[in-house]
């Protein structure tokens, strides 16, 4: 029986089960959750609250988005904490000194500044050849201090900033908070790119098998540094959107934030030797974070506890995925 | 017979010749290289950077570190990574912080905080090696579980009131020069841990299965047993370190020494461990330790502040691994001046040059009064 089916095609259809089966899997939960929370919280289950988690994941999403196209490629990049970081700093800085400059201007220079720091990173991994996470490793430390030489330990606050800027990201002049739309159209950006472009399936088919990639014409260094510009891109956007929604620009903006970029990533079924991740995936797995997040808080567990219940989610993702694909493997016939 | 003892010789005095070349080509000899530089400018820069009462303290500032590194040393080898180290450290201190609130005697409490750091190193053990699952993951996992049961275990208050005789483990010094005690512990632990890495069947299990694993399991290596081994020594020395940090802050919070454990991953790999296992040597990660701890300690001296330092240690990190890829980029490739080459490089250089030119141009206003 097995023997009719050729191997690729078996193996394709056994990874869209998994990744359907994950994305069905993470709404389920989602629902489960929202149930039980809103059994016991009426005041959960509302369109304020609905609000609040969408506003909360909304920069989340932007910056998991870059990750994922990342990871895909079998990178991993660390850095986005710090070039949020420090990219809020600078446009902050800018800002306040030249009240003239609007704010598409500073979104715009938020993502040119994002996208250089994102390409130091992409020319290290691929033209020096140095292990991505070893480079962002390198280049989050590097970013991070670099906020400090910049500012000089000082921080911008709410009274500096002009007022449109802060108004970027928290205006609703179409009902929906600005910072929500921002991330909805970059979630339909990259849903495109990565489905419909060329160079957006060159992402999936570099990560898959760089060689076979490489025999078969796709620019593979040149994916794999435009990933990295793109990560960096898509965090200078978060960066202004960031600085502008907590109305301050500190030396510690963002710090740590690239682990739940990376948890947003594998929670949403993202591959991390590469090759295979779905933007779908990865908005549920933000949207699961940001809803957990809220959920503690809204049953009154104490917030020391949130850091624990991310930790236990991701492990649990990935203990379910091999679990799944342990038994699917053995369903199809496909050894190890 | 005697013609073959005779090849034998021959060959023997070639390899010799050639392990001669290896040992003066090693990476070891470039941080000790590095470190004497350190030293030279660092004492030119401050008259109290030789200072010995100075240095014996900055040093237990690096002990909790070093221990860290030389399970992770273990780790790397094999191809795997412990990110959560810093996390089981913080637990394990926050644990015996919570246990002595309680009225437990200090003792007891360092007892049941390593079980727990064996535990917690054990839980990532068996997902890593019985569950096969990817490490990165795994211990990304954990590391926020394991600091986040920190938080649980103490919130926001801080746990002190340690007894004098606990506290000497983290602030009590030896003989004239005031040579810590915690270094004296780190240094006993790094020669243990080097003669395992380097003089045991343990230690070449390491780096087999760093090299090949599939082909280790079937030479016959215990690689489940061996994963789970290192793991769970990485729980203990996370767990010592946290005694340790404990003892030499007389007290405890649930964040202490947050973001560590990429310090102690930037350390062993600058030690020259390959970040995809199978090579590297303890002495390395001794050594990288010691040139972090004197490049540290020196700009300290000079004023720099902490977060400025670890540009230079992440600018070390990353120039460890890409100078010599790039020397040997330019000295193998024939560079065609093709037209793409010129145009990526140009609009590259050029995009560097717009940042730093921005990066000190917008901050002028702000910060000249």
């Amino acid at each position: 029986m097995n023997a009719t089916v050729p191997k690729a095609q078996e193996s394709r259809s056994l990874f869209l089960t998994l990744v359907r089966f994950r994305e069905l899997s993470i709404i389920i939960f989602i629902i489960l959750l929202i149930v039980i929370v809103s059994w016991n919280t009426p005041a959960f289950f509302t369109t304020t609250n609905f609000r609040t988690i969408l506003l909360n994941i909304s920069i989340l999403s932007i910056v998991a988005l870059g990750q994922t196209m990342v990871i895909i490629t079998r990178g991993i990049d660390l850095s986005v904490s710090s070039m949020i970081g420090l990219v809020a700093m600078m446009v902050s800085f800018t800002v306040v000194a030249f009240p003239s400059v609007s704010p598409p201007l500073a979104i715009l220079l938020g993502m040119l500044l994002g996208a250089i720091l994102g390409s130091f990173n992409g020319l290290i991994i691929t033209i020096g050849k140095v292990p991505p996470i070893i480079a962002t490793l390198g280049t989050l430390s590097v970013y991070r201090g670099m906020v400090f030489l910049y500012s000089g330990g000082t921080w911008i606050n709410s009274f500096q900033m002009p007022a449109g800027y802060r108004a970027l990201a928290k205006a609703d002049p179409l009902g929906i908070p600005n910072i929500i739309l921002f991330a909805a159209v970059v979630i339909l950006v990259v849903y495109l790119f990565l489905n419909y472009t060329r160079p957006g399936r060159d992402i999936y088919a570099v990560g898959s098998n760089p060689e076979a990639a490489n025999v078969a014409g796709i620019p593979v260094q040149r994916t794999i540094f435009m990933v990295y510009v793109i990560s960096g891109l898509l965090a200078g956007l978060a960066a202004v959107l960031w600085a502008s929604r907590f109305e301050s620009a500190q030396t510690n903006t963002a710090l740590g934030f690239e682990l739940q970029t990376v948890a947003a990533s594998v929670v949403g079924g993202v591959n991390i030797f590469g090759g295979s991740g779905t933007v779908v995936g990865v908005i549920l797995g933000a949207f699961l974070l940001g809803t957990i997040q809220n959920a503690l808080i809204m049953v009154r567990i104490s917030p020391f506890w949130q850091l624990a219940a991310q930790g236990l989610l991701i492990l649990a993702a990935v203990i379910v995925d091999s679990a799944i694909l342990r038994r699917l493997q053995k369903l199809g016939g496909i050894g190890e | 017979m005697s013609a073959a003892s005779n090849e034998s010789d021959n060959r023997k005095i070639t390899i010799s010749r050639q392990q001669l070349q290896e040992f003066f080509l090693r990476w070891e000899w470039l941080l000790v290289a590095l470190i004497i530089l350190v030293i030279i400018v660092n004492s030119r820069l401050s008259p109290f950077f030789l200072n010995s009462r100075n240095l014996m303290r900055a040093t237990s500032d690096f002990v909790e570190m070093g221990l860290m590194i030389l399970p992770m040393a273990f780790i790397i080898i094999t191809g795997n990574i412990d990110l959560s180290v810093a996390s089981m450290m913080a637990m394990c201190a926050s644990f015996l912080g919570y246990l002595h609130l309680q009225g437990i005697n200090i003792w007891v409490a360092a007892g049941a905080a390593l079980l727990l750091g064996l535990l917690a190193g054990a839980l990532n053990g068996f997902l890593v090696a019985r569950l096969r699952l990817p490490s990165l993951v795994v211990t990304l996992g954990t590391f926020a579980f394991y600091r986040g049961m920190a938080y649980a275990l103490l919130g926001d208050q801080a746990a002190r009131g340690y007894p004098d005789s606990f506290t000497y483990l983290g602030q009590g010094t030896v003989g004239d020069i005031r040579f810590p005690v915690s270094a004296i512990i780190l240094i006993a632990l790094a020669i243990i841990f080097g003669l395992v890495l380097h003089k045991t069947i343990f230690g070449r299990y390491l780096y087999a299965i760093g090299n090949n694993e599939e082909a280790a399991r079937y030479a016959g290596v215990p690689v489940a047993r061996v994963k789970m081994t290192i793991f769970m020594l990485s729980g203990l020395m996370s767990a010592l370190a946290g005694i340790i940090i404990a003892a030499r802050f007389g007290s405890t919070r649930p964040d202490v020494g947050t973001g560590l454990e990429l310090a102690v991953i930037t350390a062993t790999v600058l030690g020259g461990i390959n970040i995809f296992g199978g090579s590297g040597s303890m002495i390395g990660a001794i050594l990288a330790l010691i040139l972090i701890g004197l490049m540290r300690f020196g700009m300290g001296l000079v004023n720099v502040q902490g977060q400025v330092q670890s540009i230079a240690v992440g600018l070390l990190l990353i120039g460890s691994i890409l100078l010599p890829n790039v020397i040997r980029l330019l000295s193998r490739q024939e560079w065609q001046a093709r037209r793409g080459t010129v145009v990526a490089a140009a609009s590259m250089a050029t995009a560097m040059a717009f940042f730093i030119w921005f990066f000190f141009w917008s901050r002028i206003p702000l910060l000249t009064p």
